[in-house]
Formats: C-alpha cells, structure tokens, sequence
C-alpha cells in the first residue's frame, strides 16, 4: 500500500531522515516509537508528503506522491491524518468539521461529470451531496457517541471528544491509511483511554493505521509490527512480542528500560 | 450668549428654511458610500495580498506576484490620500481618456488605499491563526486556497475584527479629503451652509458632532459583531 523507497529529509543543515526503506502493507498497524527528536514526526509527515521529501520515493497505491508533478490533494483524501493538536476547524461546528471535505471532493467530482460522464452517473445537486454527508457524519458521530454535540463548536469540547471528532473526520473520506503523529501525547490521563479505544475499534475493523505514540501497551496489544526510531534511521522492526521482548539494538534496550 | 443663539437661529434658518439639511443628507450619503464601498474594496485588496505573501515562495509565480504587492503597498501607505486622489481624478483618468464622478473615483482611490493598509492587518490576522488549521485542511486533501478561503480567513477576520472597525473610523474621518476633487460630503455639505448663512461656528459644531455620533455608532456594532461571533469560541 504505501512503499517507501531512500527516503531522505533534511531542514537545510540538518538532516533529519537518512535513507528510510520501509513497506506497509494493507492492514498492517505499524507503530514507531523512539526518542524525541529522532524524527519520527518528521517520517510520518513525509508519509502524505505534509513535508517534501528531500530524496527518494513515496509510491501510495501505485504511484510516487514525492513527485512534485502529482496531485497531492487526490491522494491524501485516501490518507487520513490525526495530529497531536487535533487540528478541529475552530470556525465550524463538529458536523461541519466532518462534513467539509466529503461535501468538497463531491461538488468536485460532480462539476467534472457535468463536463464528461462517459459511464452516464446520476448527477447529485449539491442538497444531495450534503444530506449524504449529513447523514454519513452522524453515523460516525453516533458511532463515538458525540450525536448531541454535532451542533457544538470544538472549544466546546474536551480533549478525548476533540480527538475522536479528528478521527471520524479523518474516517469520513474513507481512507485506505489513516496516519496518527502521538494522538493522546495532549491529553489529560483520564481521556487517553477513550481515545485509544476508538483506535482500538478502528483497528479491528482492519483500518491501515501508522501510528507515532508513546504509549506501549498499544504497541504491544494493537500493532502488528513497531518500529524503533533513532537519529533518523530506522534501527530495529519486528512483532511487538520480539521487539519487547528480545530487543537487539542497544540503544532500544536503552530506550525501553527507560520506558516500561 | 445671545450672539450664540442668534448664529444658531442663522443655521437652522439655512438648514431647514433653506433646505440646507437636503445638501447635508447628501453629503452623509457620499461620505458612507466611500467609506463602506471603500472599505468592501479594500477588504477584497487586502485580502488577496496578504494571502499572496503568506504563500510559499519555492515557485518563481508567487516571488513576482509579492513583488508586485510589495510596490504597491509602499504606494499607497507611501503616500498621502489626497496626492492619490489628485493623482487618480487629474493625472491618470484624464490620460486613459475615462470620465468618472468624482464620488466614484474617491470610492476607487479610498478602496486601493485601504487594500494597502488591510493587507498588512490582514497578514497578521493570518498569521496569528493556529498553523494547525492550514495542516489539518490541507491534511484532509484540501487545497491550500480551498483551506486559506474556508478555515483559515474566517478565523482571521474574526481576530482582527477591531482593527478592521478601526479602519473603517479612520476611512470615514478620511474621507473629508474628497472636496480636493469635488465631491460633495458632509464637509462641503457644512461649509456651504456656512457659506449661505456667513456663519461659520455652528454649521462645524454640527458637522463634529454628527461624526462623533458616526464614529460611535460603528465602535458599537463593531463589539456587538465581536461579541457575536466570539459565541463560537465559549469555553475556550
Ligand atoms: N520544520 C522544521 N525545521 C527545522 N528542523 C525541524 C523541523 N521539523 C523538525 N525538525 C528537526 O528534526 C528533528 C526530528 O524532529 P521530529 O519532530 O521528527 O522528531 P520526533 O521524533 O517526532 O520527536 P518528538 O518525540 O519530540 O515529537 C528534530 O531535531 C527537529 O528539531
Ligand atoms: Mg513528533
């Protein structure tokens, strides 16, 4: 699904990533862990090209998305995002913040049928495409619980509900990946669990998920394979069961006796 | 006293006995017309150059496009209104052969000014916005315009909301400039009465007034919009 060919970054001076080489197959849930400032975010950013690569190749469903030439907004519709800060439209309410980009991408798609529909699809009005999105938002929206605050606005919200809204929205464009940079590294302890237990769900259903996170109970109970992160190299990749329990790599040993 | 009251009967003679009160409304017109109109264009302008030296610039296109809004900026906060507006009513229409009245060119002329000073408030209306927005749209597969127009802006202009009433106080204060190309607003419309009646004092006294209570007029819708739209950020 996503394969990742020598890939480097660098900020300037700095080089951050050094010749990454990793394969993600179709429902895999791979965790990265390791130091801070190891560049994990950094990696997980080049993954939907949220920063440019400096060198090499991200082939997503078959086509290099590093490229400069592709349409990088096509592609991440199929690559979800859920971020530290959860990164809520402060402006719209919970319904609207799912609803945006669905109702966008299919206006889209509509205005480009109405120029060329070789296959003679129905064409929807744009009350047609909004009461489906509508309807798509508050199934997911039920599916966390959150019906009744459709109508808030993110401030409104606490943390846990603010990352699980960030999640369903991510879910709503029906992604084939959904990429998660320390989604309860913000949160107050008591809403961790909310948070990782809709992942937790997603997971099962058999979402393909990368996820940057410190919590290693996850790692170990939800991850198919983690990875270990260090200085911008990937240093060791195994099951969780060996990676916990029969690590290699000194530094990873140093790294989960610290950690466990 | 009694010389006070006399000069005040004067006026009221010339602004209802002789329709003075006519010119007057007229002049109010006019002088909303340029501030609100030259406000909306200026909004427009400003907008639209402060996303342009918010975009990044790896590409040559946006390098040349902020060049552009960089002179122009420097234009118009370079110079003073009424150079711009003689510079517009006698120098450049009159050379592109255009004949316009002078109320629509002061509504142009206060519009390209305004954009100028918009485009900085507005650049740091963007700017001021949690960068977070930006990523969580484009992150989603929006276009960085589709986000600046949906998210981002909107945020903007809700944190610089003041500021922009404080624009439109000053484009309204400004706009007694325009009898330099004579147009007719509250100004001309005053010291006409004045004119008429040989009395100066209280046509001006007037004419202060009526722009206080404007000014205060739009301080107050300005907190009443503040207030309204800070109701989806309860809680924070
Ligand atoms: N935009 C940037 N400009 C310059 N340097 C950057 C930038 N982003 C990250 N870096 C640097 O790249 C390195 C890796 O950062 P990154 O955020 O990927 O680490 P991380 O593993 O996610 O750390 P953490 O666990 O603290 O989130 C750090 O040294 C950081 O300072
Ligand atoms: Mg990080």
């Amino acid at each position: 699904m996503i394969e990742v060919v020598n890939l480097n970054k660098s900020f300037g001076e700095i080089d951050v990533l050094h010749d990454i080489n990793i394969t993600i197959n179709k429902g895999e849930k791979v965790v990265v862990v390791g130091p801070s400032g190891s560049g994990k975010s950094t990696f997980l950013r080049c993954l939907n090209c949220m920063e440019d690569p400096t060198s090499g190749s991200i082939i997503f469903n078959g086509v290099d998305i590093a490229d400069m030439k592709v349409d990088i907004n096509i592609h991440r519709q199929k690559m979800g995002m859920v971020f530290q800060h959860f990164n809520l439209f402060n402006n719209k309410t919970v319904i609207d913040n799912i609803m945006l980009a669905p109702v966008y991408v299919e206006k889209k798609r509509m205005k480009k049928l109405r120029r060329n529909n070789p296959q003679n699809e129905k064409i929807k009005t744009t009350k047609e495409i909004k009461a489906e999105a509508k309807a798509q938002a508050t199934e997911l929206l039920k599916r966390i619980g959150l019906e009744e605050k459709a109508n808030a606005y993110p401030s409104q919200l606490s943390g846990g509900q603010k990352q699980r809204v960030a999640i369903v929205r991510a879910l709503a464009m029906n992604p084939d990946v959904i990429l998660f940079d320390e989604p309860t590294s913000a949160l107050d302890p008591e809403m961790v669990g909310e948070v990782l237990e809709l992942m937790k769900e997603l997971a099962e259903s058999g979402m393909t998920m990368v996820v940057v996170t410190h919590e290693m109970g996850f790692a170990r109970e939800v991850g198919t394979r983690v990875i270990f992160m260090d200085e911008g190299r990937i240093v060791e990749e195994n099951n969780p069961k060996e990676f916990f329990e029969n690590p290699q790599n000194p530094r990873l040993k140093e790294f989960l006796s610290k950690v466990l | 006293m009694g010389n006070f009251n006399l000069k005040v009967m004067r006026f009221i003679e010339v602004f209802i006995g002789a329709n003075g009160y006519k010119t007057v409304l007229e002049g109010l017109q006019n002088t909303l017309k340029i501030a609100v109109f030259g406000l909306v264009i200026g909004i427009v302008i400003g907008t639209l150059i402060a996303v342009v030296r918010v975009i990044p610039k790896y590409k040559v296109l946006p390098r040349i496009l902020n060049g552009i809004c960089s002179f122009y900026v420097a234009f118009f906060r370079g110079t003073p209104m009424v150079v711009q507006l003689l510079l517009s009513y006698y120098v450049a229409l009159p050379l592109m052969g255009i004949n316009l009245p002078s109320v629509s060119v002061a509504i142009v002329v206060f519009g390209l000014n305004s954009g100028a000073y918009i485009s900085e408030i507005m650049r740091s209306g963007i700017q001021s916005v949690d960068p977070g927005q930006m990523e969580g749209g484009r992150a989603i597969g929006l276009s960085f315009s589709t986000t600046m127009i949906k998210i981002v802006i909107p945020q903007a202009i809700k944190n610089i909301l003041p500021t922009l009433g404080n624009e439109f106080i000053t484009l309204i204060k400004e706009t007694s400039v325009v009898s330099f190309v004579g147009a007719l607003d509250l100004y001309v419309a005053f010291n006409r009465i004045g004119s008429n009646s040989y009395e100066f004092m209280v046509p001006y006294l007037v004419m202060a007034l009526i722009y206080i209570v404007l000014v205060l007029v739009i301080s107050g819708l300005v907190k009443l919009m503040e207030r309204s739209l800070r109701k989806s950020d309860r809680g924070r």
